[in-house]
């Protein structure tokens, strides 16, 4: 039988944890080389030597203090859950710091074991670790390995399973602070003990340090006992004022100088280094890529690289995909009989998720680019370079990763980004970027950018999506400057961040990375999309129009019939319906065949009476005149039979626009036309924009169906982007005014969700009618400046 | 000669060894859990673009600090006083 026990991975961000984690439990997960992207927790399994060992992924943190979020939920796991053995990772090249955090959970005392990561890299910047010897300085056991390459794992799975077997427990190492505060120490750790109000969750003297450091959600849970804690808080302040005065720090600051103190008596004694403070490799690319003027520059020629890449790369593979969805969709039609079902299934199910698939492969390839920039490093070097200017309107360097995440290179996802910013410790620089991050350019919006760029844009794609790009960024940063010079007031936080060394990123990592979140999508795709296809397909279609309301249009029908059989001029080409009935098909089949010359017709359009009518029709429709070969007659009968045709066209055009304005999603729309006139918008849009509340990639597939449903026409049966190319109501400035209204307004439900979660219902109401009102206002200024500047447009 | 400055007013390349961080609360902290703490050796990496932050090399990594932070460690550097 297998034991089961479960195990903990701590670690500073950049230590391999995420590597590790995945090194053990081949666990699909997010690797990144930028502080604090694992903010979730992660777990996974592994089975060894008959164990089934449990593998939590705690957040990266540096530290155990209670000021972040990160460092919180590690801390409360520890001691809540208990697990049965703690893995901290710890980076060989760079040990003293990484020290830091494994110190601080010997003090807890948890059962631990330390994986020292990175040796190869260590040992090539000169570091050589002892690893035995640390280990008997610290009292853990220690086990060397490069997890990039999979070497130590197992040695380190053997240890974790001698741990279990023993039966490691907890017990917290005592380490000096000076006589000052062990002396503090001491004493509240005897009162600590004598209350019988307190649990007994955390080590009494860990308690008692977390008191003189000034830990808040420590000190609060001492009060519980008021007569231990009156008792234990004047030891405190009391401590605390000696020391000022003695040696003006504060008791804080004399601990970890201690902490740091203890460390460089181990590494001294356990780590050989050829050569201190030497340039190493990543110094070099630094100050390069992080120079004055080559710095900026570099980076605006990398990001707009990434359109460029992801655009050219994906081009074929995107139109594959269309026409494959083309085929589907004729291949469905002919098998099914025309009805609800063939409207649901073409309509509603394949122009939905086909739209959105479509795209797969360019949001495949912008995650990808995305994952170098964050795996190899450099998106830390964006936060750098950029904190100046974003310091500026109230936010901190690592809102860009926030910012950036959410599609800021254009391509990402909202949901992410919100959940980045767990990173920002001042809630009011935190909840600012969390408020703007929709703003950006998100995965889902690419494709409502792409096909009307197709549209109205087709030479400056590249250009466009780069200045969307801008303007994305601009909206944000302004909303982000007023949100936080009204409501959201206040000082700003320290910047003080690690640059991690540029590393190569390993293609398995890039691709899980990328993989992962191209899945997401296309499992929205197939679920949440899916779901709101049919739902507004369904709003789209029922009610239908009224029987009288059908019968109308057949009246109209017949009567433009009978006109045109009667018509002396069709005398002797037509007399009766089933004429008719075939004219319009040889037509519509000559037509097809781009009407070639009577030897090379099929048969039974040349061979028929009707051809010299078919033929002249179709000069005609052409804008050609009769040429000499041709006789008169036909073309006064075709005249009018082009006439007869356009006026059926209408008539079917007429119906749709009524049904689809008598359905339910209709009425909605028709009711919103009030408030969106002013930009230009019409129903069908506003129904587009009602679905994308769902998620934005349902605005293109609810466009689709609407067009694709209120316009029947033979001649149009192309993409989406080409029938709003011809649509009259269509112009460069609709479609630019509603690329602006897409980018700016409500957060799709999955992120309004997010913001709840990271804040509160509130601030998740707040976001949609700030968005809102932005996207309005901003929506206005363009279409009326617009229609003002340029008239004819 | 040794004399003590703002880690600010430090030139690119320069090393020097932490005499005192005057940071209190989140701040104070922020800096020592990396590591800055006094008696550690550093050395300017850089400054961004817009001469702010600042990257200082510390024990075997990079930290990068605004200026109006950087100005509370003092730093004991080599040369005359001025």
């Amino acid at each position: 039988m297998e034991k089961k026990f479960i195990i903990a991975l701590s670690g500073n961000p950049n230590s391999g944890k995420t590597t590790v984690f995945n090194a053990l439990t081949g666990a699909r997960q997010h690797i990144a080389n930028y502080p604090g992207v694992t903010v979730e927790k992660k777990t996974g399994r592994v089975a060894h030597r008959g164990f089934d060992i449990e593998v939590v992924d705690l957040p990266g943190t540096y530290s155990l203090t209670a000021y972040s979020l990160e460092e919180i939920v590690a801390r409360e796991f520890l001691v809540n859950e208990r697990p049965d053995l703690v893995v901290d990772i710890v980076d060989a090249s760079n040990l003293d710091r990484n020290l830091y955090l494994a110190v601080q959970l010997r003090e807890l005392g948890v059962p631990l074991v330390i994986a020292l990561n990175m040796v190869d890299v260590a040992k090539a910047r000169g570091i050589i670790v002892d690893h035995e010897k640390l280990s008997s300085m610290l009292g853990v056991p220690v086990v060397p390995m490069v997890a990039r390459s999979g070497k130590g794992i197992r040695d380190l799975l053997d240890v974790v399973v001698e741990e279990a077997k023993r039966g490691a427990q907890w017990q917290p190492a005592p380490i000096s602070y000076g006589r000052d505060i062990d002396r503090s120490l001491d004493e509240i750790e005897e009162l600590i003990k004598e209350s019988n109000v307190y649990d007994t969750k955390y080590p009494p003297r860990w308690r008692a340090l977390k008191c003189l450091e000034g830990d808040p959600q420590i000190r609060e849970l001492l009060e519980r006992d008021p007569e231990q804690g009156a008792k234990i808080k004047h030891i405190c302040e009391n401590t605390a004022k000696h020391i000022m005065d003695t040696q003006e720090e504060e008791p804080e600051g004399i601990i970890a100088d201690h902490r740091y103190g203890y460390i460089t008596g181990v590494t001294k004694k356990a780590v050989k280094r050829k050569i201190e403070l030497r340039l190493n490799l990543s110094d070099k690319i630094d100050k390069v890529l992080t120079s004055r003027i080559l710095g900026p520059f570099i980076m605006v020629v990398i990001l707009y690289g990434i359109y460029s890449f992801t655009f050219w790369v994906s081009e074929v593979p995107v139109a594959w995909l269309e026409l494959f969805f083309g085929y589907l969709k004729m291949v469905v039609s002919s098998l099914l009989p025309q009805g609800v079902l063939q409207s649901l299934i073409v309509s509603g199910v394949i122009d939905g998720v086909g739209g959105v698939l479509g795209f797969v492969p360019l949001i495949m390839f912008m995650f990808f680019a995305i994952a170098i920039l964050e795996d190899s490093g450099y998106m830390a070097r964006i936060a750098y370079m950029m904190d100046r200017i974003l310091r500026w309107f109230g936010l901190h360097g690592n809102s860009v990763m926030a910012l950036i995440v959410s599609g800021g290179i254009t391509g990402g996802c909202a949901v992410p980004g919100v959940m980045a910013t767990r990173t920002l410790r001042d809630p009011k620089e935190r909840i600012a970027t969390l408020l703007v991050v929709p703003f950006m350019n998100c995965g889902a919006k690419l494709p409502v950018y792409a096909m009307l760029i197709a549209a109205f844009f087709p030479r400056d794609r590249a250009r466009m999506m780069f200045f969307l790009t801008l303007l994305s960024w601009g909206f944000a940063l302004f909303a982000a400057k007023f949100i936080r010079s009204t409501i959201l007031r206040g000082q700003k936080t320290p910047f003080v961040m690690e640059l991690p060394p540029y590393r190569a990123p390993t293609l398995q990592g890039l691709l899980i990375h990328s993989w992962e979140r191209t899945w997401q999508y296309i499992k929205k795709a197939g679920t949440i999309i899916l779901g709101f296809s049919i739902i507004l397909w369904a709003m789209m279609t029922f009610p239908g129009l009224t029987k009288d309301a059908v019968r109308s249009f057949e009246h109209r029908r017949a009567d433009l019939k009978n006109a045109l059989l009667a018509s002396p001029k069709m005398k002797n080409w037509v007399r009766d319906e089933k004429d008719l009935d075939l004219l319009d098909r040889l037509y519509d089949e000559y037509r097809e065949g781009q009407g070639e010359k009577e030897a090379l017709s099929p048969p039974n359009i040349a061979g028929s009476r009707l051809f010299p009518l078919i033929r002249a029709a179709f000069v005609l429709e052409k804008g050609g005149n009769s040429t000499d070969d041709m006789e008169e007659g036909p073309f006064k009968a075709a005249s009018r039979y082009l006439d007869f045709r356009r006026q059926m066209v209408y008539i079917d055009r007429e119906q749709h626009q009524t049904a689809l304005k008598h359905t339910i999603a209709g009425r909605v729309g028709r009711s919103l036309e009030r408030i969106t006139r002013p930009l230009g918008f019409d129903y069908r849009t506003n129904i587009a924009l009602v679905g994308g509340f769902a998620a934005k990639e349902v605005i293109i597939s609810t466009l689709g169906t609407a067009y694709s449903l209120g316009e029947v026409n033979p001649e149009e049966s192309g993409s989406l982007s080409e029938r709003l190319k011809h649509d009259p109501d269509w112009d460069p400035l609709k479609g630019f005014t509603f690329i602006i209204f897409t980018m700016l307004y409500v957060p799709c439900f999955a992120t309004v969700i997010s913001i709840r979660k990271e804040s509160s219902w509130g601030w998740a109401a707040f976001s949609i009618t700030f968005n809102l009102i932005v996207a309005y206002l901003v929506a206005l200024v363009f279409s009326q400046a617009g229609r003002w500047l340029v008239p004819g447009f | 000669m040794k004399r003590v400055i703002r880690m600010r007013d430090m030139s690119d390349d320069q090393k020097g060894v932490i005499k005192k961080i005057s940071a209190a609360g989140d701040m104070g902290r922020r800096v020592r859990e990396m590591g800055l703490v006094p008696g550690t050796l550093i050395q300017i990496q850089g400054r961004a673009p817009l001469k702010d932050p600042v990257a200082v090399k510390i024990r075997d990594f990079i930290l990068t600090l605004r200026n109006n932070e950087a100005d509370h460690i003092l730093v004991e550097v080599d040369g005359p006083d001025l």
